[in-house]
């Protein structure tokens, strides 16, 4: 894959950054605003497959290698699921563990220490992991999908 | 309110047909992505209360009316959440379907050289 | 024991994503065999340990619906517990058989990742309590499935993986249709909740177009006609201990059992459903074993046994629906009913799994799937000839084998409950199944030897081992029948009580009780 024009390399490098920082803002207040771990997952591909449209494949998988999709897809999910079972330490399966002991018990709706980012116990960890693992799950389609060579066309006229 | 759900069956009903008429494998895939679009919006109209807002809880809604009282409101008046998370849930669903479709339109063709589907019979019986 | 519950689907999932981890990093292979065995054996001793447990629901994350929380809830009741033991059964002996069988493909650990992931998804659809939770994970085992179909990449497989994951798609659209309606009409997901409105419910026209939909959604996934199309020619596409995984259980925990769960626990048994069951069956059951007779593919033959038999399970629900509705119904008959059809899942998911594991195995040695090139093998393949033989015994229904209890249970109760002429139609096509399996063995089994496999050896020992333990299952299953239907601890009794509460089966088979 070759790469684009020099106006697309340019506007890329400079953008990329904020598109991996507005990413990152989804994934982190998925349980204050709309968004949350998938959404803000594919905004972070998103960034790397601009990437790998502008500058061409060679250039990327010199920055991210060829395993890492798979490696970062696969500790995503082991550490979503690590959250799960580390509920069982305070009781059930995804039970909510980070939950600050002063509101513990409470009524869940009007607790003192809403709307903050630390508010939402165990949420934000499944968030994060659960973006790691749409990123590198998505670029990893990206790369399989363009690595297609049309098949020579059979003979006619 | 049933001019909505009319639009979700015609929906289906396209994407019915391109699934059995169609003899492009790509024209295909898209017709299994609009019978799910389909069945996402459907879920959709179903949360809807008319006249209600968007279910997103703002400090601002606590400080004005007290917090019990404002959990309560915001239950009765906003549009229903829960039929969002299946939406969620079920258009993730529907991008690993189509990712996996693509990739096997892709082997297809590498295999038989072309995307129409008259082309592939070499299972019969 | 209750918090095992959800370990259940975590422990495969787990399993599954170490897989490309260790493929990326180019760990050894005994590496991967050894994580993949010990990850089915330990599912097998989970379920096995659920027998017999009185659990209730499990409330994931502590939030259990009080308050006017939305929970979401894990239930296994015994109908929960037949099915984790026959997938987790079925799993491990198809792990065994594919150490050797996949080294001749591509690559082992994306194998086991996908095959994992179809685990844990039909364990999901076992536990499901709740409508939206059955369907993702419905969706996760079939989507693992639609890929695992497509693994050998030849143009053939991709062909009919392609048909497969069309028309499932389809149908998990239409089964999310239903689930919509169903959550529109009741406002709640879980199924008990949904179950206790539903006598506030009867006669409305948007419970019976749900109904269709799931009809329509969860009759494709079983491979009913006039849904069947896409088995054919997926089945024996796929490579041999996925063929057995999925006709041995994927078409049971996706579509019949879903079927069951939907039309029994949550719909509730009425006379349109148990009609539409009846008619489905009775349909797949002619058309499936009218269409094999004609075959010389050999996996292709069995593909079409499947959908038969599948028939059998779904009229057997059928005719227990219509008994349980009726005003007069005698639950004894209904009990009976269910009964057979679920000790008839249980029977196919063994000697089904061990048909297709010894197509493999012969296909492994020989290099064909054709019947008319194949001939002789007892005398160079003697297990896999003597498993085949065992298998193809308990399908046609030859006592004392497995085969022959399921389906005398299924036709005494179409005649008690008065469908002479389903009983009548049941016995015709076990004696169908009972002509083609004849031919099989006597082309693969029996016979001479043709030269060009004059060399063929005996499969490696996992292979063996996997086979033999089939074979042992199906035996021991017909042997031991009176041990399985032991009230409310034998597997199968707390299965049928689950959908038909309050029935002893057992009385009407072992007493010879009238109704």
């Amino acid at each position: 894959m070759r790469g684009m024009s020099p106006i697309v390399r340019t506007v890329t490098s400079l953008v990329s950054g904020f598109i991996l920082l507005y990413g990152i803002y989804v994934v982190l207040y998925g349980h204050l605003t709309p968004g949350g771990g998938f959404a803000g997952g594919v905004v972070l591909a998103c960034c790397f497959i601009l990437m790998v449209l502008a500058f061409g494949a060679p250039f990327v998988h010199g920055i991210v290698s060829e395993r890492a999709p798979y490696l970062w897809d696969c500790i995503g999910a082991l550490a979503f699921l690590a959250v799960g079972v580390l509920g069982y330490y305070s009781g059930q399966f995804f039970h909510n563990f980070l939950v600050p002991a002063a509101s513990r018990g409470a009524d869940p709706t009007v607790s003192a220490g809403n709307y903050k980012l630390l508010s939402s116990g165990i949420i934000l960890p499944c968030n994060v992991a659960i973006g790691i693992k749409v990123m590198a799950c998505l670029f990893g389609v990206f790369v399989v999908l363009a690595a297609f060579r049309p098949a020579p066309k059979a003979q006619e006229d | 309110m049933t001019a909505p759900y009319v639009l979700t069956m015609v929906l289906l009903a396209i994407g019915i047909y391109a699934i059995a008429c169609k003899r492009n494998l790509i024209k295909v895939v898209i017709g299994v992505m609009v019978a799910e679009y389909a069945v996402n919006l459907f879920l959709i109209l179903l949360g809807y209360r008319t006249g209600g807002f968007a279910p997103i809880r703002t400090e601002a809604m606590d400080q004005a009316a007290g917090a019990a009282e404002a959990a309560k409101s915001f239950a009765a008046a906003s549009v229903d959440p829960l039929p969002q998370a299946l939406i969620l849930t079920s258009i993730v669903i529907g991008l690993g379907v189509v990712a996996l479709l693509a990739a096997m339109a892709i082997r297809l063709h590498e295999k038989y050289g072309t995307f129409d589907v008259s082309e592939m019979r070499k299972l019969q019986g | 024991m209750e918090s095992t519950l959800p370990i259940l689907v975590a422990l495969p999932l787990a399993v599954a994503f170490v897989m490309p981890l260790l493929e990326k990093l180019r760990e050894p292979e005994w590496l991967i065999d050894l994580i993949a065995t010990l990850g089915s054996l330990g599912l097998l001793v989970l379920s096995v340990r659920l027998v017999g447990a009185e659990v209730g629901p499990y409330w994931m994350g502590g939030w259990d619906g009080t308050g006017g929380v939305f929970g979401i809830a894990l239930k296994c009741d015994g109908l929960t517990r037949l099915m984790l033991v026959t997938i987790s059964g079925v799993a491990f002996v198809a792990v065994l058989f594919s150490l050797a069988y996949m080294r001749r493909y591509t690559s082992k650990g994306f194998y086991f990742c996908l095959f994992f992931l179809m685990v844990a998804g039909m364990n999901g659809v076992a536990l499901a309590g709740d409508m939206f939770n059955l369907f993702v994970f419905l969706e996760v085992a079939a989507i693992s499935s639609y890929a695992l179909v497509a693994f050998g990449c030849e143009s053939e497989e991709l062909e009919a993986s392609f048909k497969y994951l069309v028309l499932g798609g389809l149908a998990s659209t239409f089964v999310l249709f239903g689930v919509g309606i169903l959550y529109n009409l009741t406002g709640t997901l879980n199924m008990d909740q949904i179950h206790a409105q539903m006598k506030g419910l009867a006669g409305n026209p948007a419970l019976y177009v749900a109904a269709g939909f799931f009809v329509m959604g969860l009759g494709l996934k079983a491979a009913m006609v006039p849904f069947h199309a896409w088995l054919p020619d997926a089945h024996p596409s796929a490579p041999a201990p996925i063929s057995a995984m999925l006709s041995g259980v994927l078409i049971k925990a996706l579509g019949v059992y879903t079927l069951a769960r939907v039309f029994f626990s949550v719909l509730g048994p009425a006379p349109e459903y148990a009609a539409v069951l009846m008619a489905l069956g009775a349909l797949s059951m002619i058309a499936g074993v009218l269409l094999a007779v004609g075959q010389w593919d050999f996996k292709r033959l069995l593909a079409y046994h499947s959908i038969s038999q599948m028939g059998y399970v779904v009229l057997a629900l059928g005719i227990g629906a219509a008994v349980l509705s009726r005003p007069g119904g005698s639950r004894v008959v209904a009990g009976l009913a269910i009964f057979g059809g679920l000790f008839h899942m249980f029977n196919h998911a063994a000697f089904k799994s061990l048909l297709f594991l010894c197509s493999g195995a012969t296909e492994y040695a020989t290099g064909t799937r054709q019947l008319k090139e194949l001939g002789g093998l007892k005398h160079r393949m003697p297990v896999t000839s003597a498993c085949c033989r065992v298998a193809s015994l308990s399908i046609a229904g030859v006592p004392p084998f497995n085969g022959f209890w399921s389906k005398l249970i299924i036709i005494v109760a179409a005649v008690q409950a008065g469908y002479l002429w389903l009983g009548a139609l049941a016995a015709l096509v076990a004696f169908l199944t009972l002509v083609s399996f004849v031919k099989v063995q006597r082309y693969v089994v029996c016979g001479e030897l043709p030269e060009r496999h004059a060399n063929v050896r005996e499969v490696p020992a996992s292979m063996c081992v996997a086979m033999v333990i089939l074979a042992v299952v199906c035996l021991g299953a017909g042997l031991l029948v009176p041990y399985m239907m032991a009230p409310h601890v034998g597997l199968l009794d707390q299965a049928a009580e689950a959908l038909a509460p309050g029935v002893e089966a057992v009385e009407v088979v072992l007493g010879g009780v009238a109704p």
